[in-house]
């Protein structure tokens, strides 16, 4: 499994990277996290604003912190 | 990095028809000057209507939000609908009393008319 999460770096992306983090790691999902901060990458997803989660190339979350029940939820499906 | 680097929480997302009509130009030229003006951001419709999962999940995302249709045919509402997204404000231009028509020299006392319009949609 692939995640992305999307945001060039203030405390509102910190947070969500570290929920994500968290989360994958209490599931014991085999998944990678990958920080994506360059400004025209992001633009290419399309997303209205930051943090923005991506799992497998699926938009999850747009211009909110996602809590860790939340990312928990989408790595289950 | 300063703390709010990410999305502003009260950031409106304008979603104009932008039809081939002179409403239709009108909702898109109000969305570029109210953008311009910082009251929101003009966001892309056709995006939506695409199914584009970006888009979509930002439209759904997004806590404030206006759709511009130019006349009563109503296709940025299909549009919200067929994505399943509710429209938490909306207003249709020929509801002003402007006349629906293919003169896309855009009258500036329109344009104000609407841009005062989408303000007051979203109080």
């Amino acid at each position: 499994m692939e995640i992305k999460v999307l945001g060039p770096g203030c405390p509102k992306c910190k947070q969500t990277e570290q929920n994500v983090k968290d989360a994958v790691a209490e599931t014991g999902v085999d998944a990678t996290v990958e920080k994506v901060t360059d400004i025209m990458e992001i633009a290419g997803y399309g997303v209205f604003g930051t943090p923005s989660v991506i799992i497998d190339g699926e938009v999850k979350s747009v211009g909110k912190i996602p809590t860790k029940e939340d990312v928990k939820s989408w790595l289950n499906k | 990095m300063a703390e709010e680097c990410c999305t502003p929480g009260g950031n409106i997302m304008i979603l104009a028809c932008s039809g081939g009509s002179n409403v239709g130009q009108l909702s898109n030229q109000a969305a570029i000057e109210l953008t311009q003006e910082g009251f929101g951001k003009m966001f892309c419709l056709a995006g939506i209507g695409g199914h584009l999962g970006g888009f979509v999940q930002s439209a759904k995302d997004v806590p404030a939000m206006v759709a511009i249709d130019g006349c009563e045919l109503g296709c940025a509402k299909a549009i919200l609908e067929h994505a399943e997204i509710p429209a938490k404000n909306y207003l249709v231009l020929t509801d002003l009393g402007i006349e629906k028509n293919k003169d896309f020299n855009l009258k500036a006392e329109d344009i104000q008319k609407v841009k005062a319009a989408i303000r007051s949609a979203c109080e």
